[in-house]
């Protein structure tokens, strides 16, 4: 492969001139040489853009607001999180979805230390900071600190669970529910789930 | 940072690290080009490329590029090389096709 020149993100462009960065060049070749050999066709690849861009936590959320207004979702979310989110509907890829629920007591928390693998087909791409240096080292080392730096201090009592990810395995942390809100439709529900509750580092609060 | 031998650059699980800073950014276009793309390429029904292979690719790009490099440049990268040893394209015709493309962008032809 061709090697790329001194790479630096503080570009300075002279006013007005367009300048395509290397790697952004190297995509744009590649994505036409696959269309021209016919791996994909352009309209493929207009259709995944599109869908990735579907692929946000609202998706996540829905599926833990379903968990926890049907007992048999739930009993079948947490046997196989893939056919589960099959079941909805929800297109998963081929890599495994393995939900792990917090109860009274166990909190678990997600992270990937060897790069950067995320429940994407339910939460959309990760946030900069899940493929930080600083989350992927200490997650495991010392996870109530960093937890603690998002603002959310466990008890003692509480049993601490953190699931390393593979390329295969993704893992979603399906949130308690919060207390006082029997009385919410799943979609008020799905509402109170934002996505760093599905990673682990932040709780659902009864609105 | 340092790693001790026989580790692997991206292995950074229990290593000494600073606070996490809880930065976020809207993907660019290109970079959900190069999503879609790997999608694409994983898709059961084409398997060109598989998420090991995907990961073995950025994990041997060393350590300089490793932490040089942004999240889909890593990615980008591990791609088009592992494309290149499938003999999916060659090295000759991405680095005309790269040629190419910059021209066209940036109005030089």
């Amino acid at each position: 492969m061709a090697e790329p020149p001194d790479h630096n993100h503080d570009h300075h462009h002279p006013e007005g001139a367009v300048r395509l960065d290397y790697y952004e060049a190297m995509q744009l070749a590649v994505a036409e040489l696959l269309i021209e050999k016919g791996i994909f066709s352009a309209d493929d690849m207009r259709r995944e853009v599109e869908a990735m861009q579907a692929r946000t936590p609202a998706k996540g959320a829905a599926v833990v607001a379903r968990a926890w207004t049907d007992p048999a979702f739930k009993a079948a979310l947490l046997k196989n999180g893939t056919a589960a989110c099959e079941s909805l509907g929800i297109e998963m890829g081929p890599t495994h979805l393995v939900v792990v629920e917090n109860t009274p007591g166990v909190h678990n928390a997600v992270v990937c230390t060897l790069c950067s693998c995320y429940p994407r087909m339910l939460l959309g791409p990760p946030p900069d900071w899940y493929k930080s240096r600083p989350y992927r080292s200490r997650m495991v080392r010392e996870p109530r600190a960093v937890l603690a730096e998002f603002g959310l201090r466990l008890p003692d009592s509480t049993v601490l669970r953190v699931h390393d990810s593979t390329a295969d395995m993704r893992y979603l942390v399906l949130p308690e529910r919060p207390a006082g809100t029997t009385s919410l439709s799943e979609g008020a529900l799905a509402a109170l789930v934002t996505r760093d509750c599905m990673i682990g580092v932040a709780v659902p609060k009864a609105p | 940072m340092t790693n001790e031998p026989g580790r692997g650059v991206h292995d950074m699980g229990g290593l000494p690290a600073g606070p996490v800073k809880p930065n976020e950014h809207d993907y660019a276009m290109w970079e959900r080009q190069v999503d879609a793309l790997m999608v694409l390429l994983i898709n059961k029904s084409r398997r060109v490329i598989t998420v090991d292979e995907l990961r073995r690719g950025i994990e041997g790009l060393g350590a300089g590029a490793y932490d040089r490099l942004s999240y889909y440049e890593r990615w980008i990268a591990s791609i088009t090389q592992i494309l290149i040893e499938k003999g999916v394209i060659t090295n000759d015709e991405l680095g005309r096709r790269m040629e190419a493309v910059k021209a066209r962008f940036e109005g030089t032809t």
